[in-house]
């Protein structure tokens, strides 16, 4: 390794100020997986087309696969991990578990966060939304009928409150 | 795959950006949204050695409607243009940015990198050049306007000096009886589009063209203006023949090559179904109806 600087990067994640001094190459995903220990961001093709590694960066869905980590430098980032709380699932995690929205799970960090994202500014989504909403996240086994069903009672659930 | 290292340098203006450009290098790059380069730097097709970020430069992101011109900041994200009213008064505009790549890259991804990256498959080009478009740069020597078809030279060429950056981009409105559209067929979201085809095209009364701009995408080293097809419009009547005969001229403009998207013929009779599918959204939007277009894939 050539002598590059190291980075310093503070993010605050799912609510709490995090800090460590990265190279610059240091992928975001990367930076939240090995640096922060948060694996429920996945890596699924690393050629930003699949989405597994989807989270909000201040209020907006990103491929953190690519993103180096000091672009995201004082910024805000929600992870899977910042979804529930105090132990009870977000209404949208439940929506996924109740219509069996996944089946190995590997996608589903991502598409649990660009469903956040989508029911943020349109509360009531129609169906061409939805997929519009979605195209950045690929599932390979559930298919995506299910992951619909999921993110319309989604919709409804957090509609009624 | 980790990319080769790079030394990280965040410029606080763009005059500081274009001194470390200088300062850092042939071998240096300006980092914006990152959605094309960062791919390739993580597939080793392109190897830095240094990168200036310009994302943390203040002032960058607006989309300003004033004096019959948008202006957008180098930094505006394709999300930022999909969800501006301003933007969206140009439905040309509109279809573009609303179905570049996905949610997630139109986050990030920036119109002035698309320009910048002048990949033969972009997006904004194509469209870009059926309006009257500049792209205001600075460099050392100062700031410089330069017509879009000017700045475009080549497949992923562009006029930009090493030090120069892209600070705006100016797009004149079209008049009122005027009506545009970018139709770009792909596979899926995030890939390229196979085929891409805008046009914008201004009446005179309720069905003579006056005047009108083609331009076909993914289909040669840079975009093209179909310049047959556009003689076979202006002045002339806009009706289903004279439509079908531009989209005929359009194919034989093409230039495309056959790759894993399709092969050439294949190629040949998109860009006809493009551009008379576009011509049609094109002629409805100039008389004033609203009408939805945009990418095209699978799943839609």
């Amino acid at each position: 390794m050539s002598g590059v600087e190291k980075v310093s990067v503070r993010i605050r994640v799912n609510g709490e100020a995090r800090e460590a001094l990265v190279e610059p190459r240091t992928l975001l995903v990367e930076f939240l997986r090995e640096n922060l220990n948060l694996t429920g961001t996945h890596i699924g093709c690393d050629t930003t087309y699949c989405g597994a590694c989807t989270v909000l960066l201040n209020g907006r869905t990103v491929k953190s696969c690519t993103l180096f980590a000091p672009m995201a430098d004082g910024g805000e980032i929600t992870t899977v991990e910042g979804l529930s709380t105090n132990g009870a699932l977000h209404p949208v995690q439940h929506a996924f578990a109740e219509c069996h929205g996944l089946q190995c799970g590997f996608c589903t960090p991502g598409l649990l966060l660009s469903t956040v994202h989508l029911l943020g500014k349109n509360a009531k989504p129609t169906d061409k939304q939805i997929r519009k909403a979605i195209a950045g996240n690929t599932c390979r086994c559930t298919g995506y009928q299910n992951i619909l069903k999921a993110i319309r009672m989604a919709a409804d659930e957090m509609g009624k409150r | 795959m980790y990319a080769y290292p790079f030394s990280y340098h965040r410029a606080k203006s763009l005059a500081e950006a274009s001194a470390l450009l200088r300062q850092l290098g042939e071998e240096s790059r300006v980092l914006a949204g990152g959605q094309s380069l960062i791919p390739l730097m993580k597939m080793r097709l392109a190897r830095p050695t240094a990168l200036i970020d310009i994302n943390f430069v203040p002032g960058l992101s607006d989309i300003q409607s004033h004096n019959g011109e948008l202006r957008f900041g180098a930094l505006a994200r394709h999300a930022d243009i999909e969800m501006s009213d301003a933007a969206a008064a140009i439905p040309i505009l509109h279809d573009c940015a609303a179905g570049i790549a996905d949610v997630q890259v139109r986050n990030q991804g920036t119109i002035a990198g698309s320009l910048a990256e002048a990949d033969p498959s972009g997006d904004w080009g194509t469209t870009l050049l059926t309006l009257e478009t500049s792209v205001q740069c600075t460099g050392p020597q100062g700031e410089r306007t330069i017509k879009l078809e000017e700045f475009i030279k080549d497949a992923y060429t562009t006029v930009l000096a090493h030090d120069e950056l892209v600070r705006e981009i100016i797009v004149k409105k079209p008049p009122r009886s005027s009506g545009g559209a970018y139709l770009a067929f792909k596979r899926s979201a995030p890939v390229y589009a196979t085929v891409s085809a805008a046009v914008q095209l201004t009446l005179d009364g309720k069905d003579i063209c006056k005047e009108i701009r083609v331009v076909l995408g993914c289909v040669g080293l840079t975009a093209i203006r179909a310049k047959g097809a556009e003689g076979e419009l202006r002045g002339k009547k806009v009706d289903g023949k004279t439509i079908q005969r531009a989209a005929e001229a359009a194919r034989e403009s093409a230039e495309p090559l056959s790759d894993m998207r399709g092969s050439v013929d294949y190629k040949r009779v998109l860009v006809a179904a493009l551009v008379k599918r576009a011509l049609g959204i094109a002629v409805r939007r100039a008389r004033g109806e609203r009408v939805e277009a945009g990418h095209e894939y699978v799943g839609r």
